[in-house]
């Protein structure tokens, strides 16, 4: 093992807020497009990214002063079925949940059928069904049916 | 049994009983078709016909169903000549197009533009065909076809054309395998039948078998369906000529077919069936392109809630 991976990885403690933890490696920049935070968001955001588990290497985000929303948890569930959602209250964990993968999903993700209607000038928003059978979860399009199956981050809105 | 303000966008939504439903209605809608008997069932009724996409048989078929029915019947006309040209949505002309009618029959060039059309619609929307999506009004009338020139239950099939991107005969699959069919699949290997749906087949105990010849595939079978291949889909046009001699149906291919056997088509035929075969008892395509009228007459009816 490497000298720099021997070293310990620390993030401050965040006081209030949540820390999205075991996020599937390579994904925490997927998780803030999810949750809208971008460069000129406010608010503190600490993201580790390749850092070492149990499990081999995952990805974390610590938001301060932010709970999230359940409609808001199950959207990661899509990129990161694995991930645990920790809400912070005085530096301590008051729940700690898994995300949930939710059965559709609504505006989240563009589908990849350049004639689908929804990907017209129409006043409505994507709208997926969900299917996480066998540990592997598709997309099919509300609209026209077609369904994503495979890199998923790739297209979020 | 009520399909009164139901949407039909696609066959999925169908099940077998209700099939059969429409099927019943169809059959007691075909003396009015056939101007044996008159009818005033839609009289006061309004079909707003929505064409972004050309079309001659489907359109035309609709009309003629409401007509029959004494019904009325307004049209967009062109495009070009419409708020559309002016960059109005589809959503905002089908709200306003709900206004003047009493059910709305569209095709359009982009998938799931029907079901968003329902979404906006007071009134049922009957998709007639959504670009590459569904176009549930035609696998009603091929099924309609089946019933009356041949049966139904436990029909053996022949599919043979472009079984790729020909969105009936997708359709046609799925709803033959609510009667338990037998299917035999014949096309050029880059115009096969999607491996999803064939899987999809198997899952429901239908068996399916594919055959490079058309003379191989018709011996057993009592129904052959032909479809299109267009001329596009092959970057040579040597290539598309040789596929499209393979698969000609001609009186001389059909000399080993069972007596019973049915050619259906849904038309426009280029040269995949020859205009010798029309004269044949096996020529079944221009009924089928008739039973359009009582299966949309009997669709008609049943969203307007004139029929139950």
């Amino acid at each position: 093992m490497s000298e720099v991976a021997k070293k310990e990885i620390r993030v401050q403690p965040i006081c209030s807020g949540t820390v999205i933890d075991h996020i599937t490696a390579g994904q925490a920049l997927n998780v803030l497009k999810i949750l809208g935070i971008t460069g000129t968001s406010w608010g503190i955001v600490s993201i580790l990214i390749n850092a070492p588990s149990s499990y081999g290497k995952k990805d974390v985000v610590k938001i301060e002063g932010r709970e999230l929303v359940s409609s808001e948890v199950d959207k990661i569930s899509l990129i990161s079925p694995g991930a645990t959602i920790n809400i912070i209250r005085d530096y301590d964990v008051r729940e700690k949940n898994q995300v949930g993968i939710p059965s559709h999903v609504e505006g989240v993700v563009k589908c990849i059928n350049p004639n689908c209607i929804s990907n017209s000038n129409e006043p409505i928003e994507s709208k997926f069904d969900v299917d996480a059978g066998e540990g592997k979860i598709e997309l099919r399009c509300g609209y026209c049916e077609r369904v994503i199956c495979e890199n998923i981050a790739d297209h979020l809105l | 049994m009520s399909f009164e303000h139901m949407h039909i966008i696609s066959m999925k939504e169908f099940t077998r009983d209700m099939i059969d439903h429409v099927l019943e209605v169809a059959e007691e809608m075909e003396p009015i078709a056939r101007s044996k008997s008159s009818s005033d069932l839609l009289k006061g009724k309004v079909l707003g016909v929505l064409f972004f996409e050309p079309s001659t048989r489907t359109r035309m078929s609709f009309e003629a169903a409401m007509m029959r029915l004494g019904g009325e019947v307004l049209s967009l006309g062109s495009v070009d000549a419409s708020s559309v040209a002016k960059g109005e949505t589809l959503a905002d002309t089908i709200r306003v197009v709900a206004g003047y009618s009493n059910a709305i029959v569209l095709r359009h060039p982009m998938e799931g533009a029907a079901r968003l059309a329902s979404e906006f619609s007071a009134v049922p929307i009957l998709n007639a065909g959504d670009g590459a999506g569904h176009h549930p009004t035609q696998t009603f009338l091929d099924l309609y076809t089946i019933k009356r020139e041949s049966h139904l239950e436990g029909l053996k099939v022949a599919l043979a054309g472009d079984l790729k991107y020909g969105r009936t005969v997708h359709s046609l699959c799925y709803a033959l395998s609510l009667y338990g069919a037998e299917i035999t699949l014949v096309s050029p290997p880059e115009l096969s039948m999607p491996s999803e749906i064939i899987e999809d087949l198997k899952k429901k105990n239908i068996k399916v078998t594919e055959e490079s010849s058309i003379e191989d595939a018709i011996q057993d079978v009592e129904v052959l369906y032909m479809t299109r291949i267009q001329k596009e889909r092959f970057p040579d046009p040597a290539e598309y000529q040789k596929v499209a001699n393979h698969l000609q149906i001609t009186p001389e291919v059909l000399k080993n077919a069972k007596k019973n056997l049915r050619i259906m088509h849904p038309l426009p035929r280029t040269n995949e069936i020859t205009p010798q075969v029309d004269e044949t008892p096996y020529a079944s395509y221009f009924d089928q392109s008739f039973y359009g009228v009582p299966i949309r007459m009997a669709l008609l009816c049943l969203v307007m809630g004139v029929f139950e």
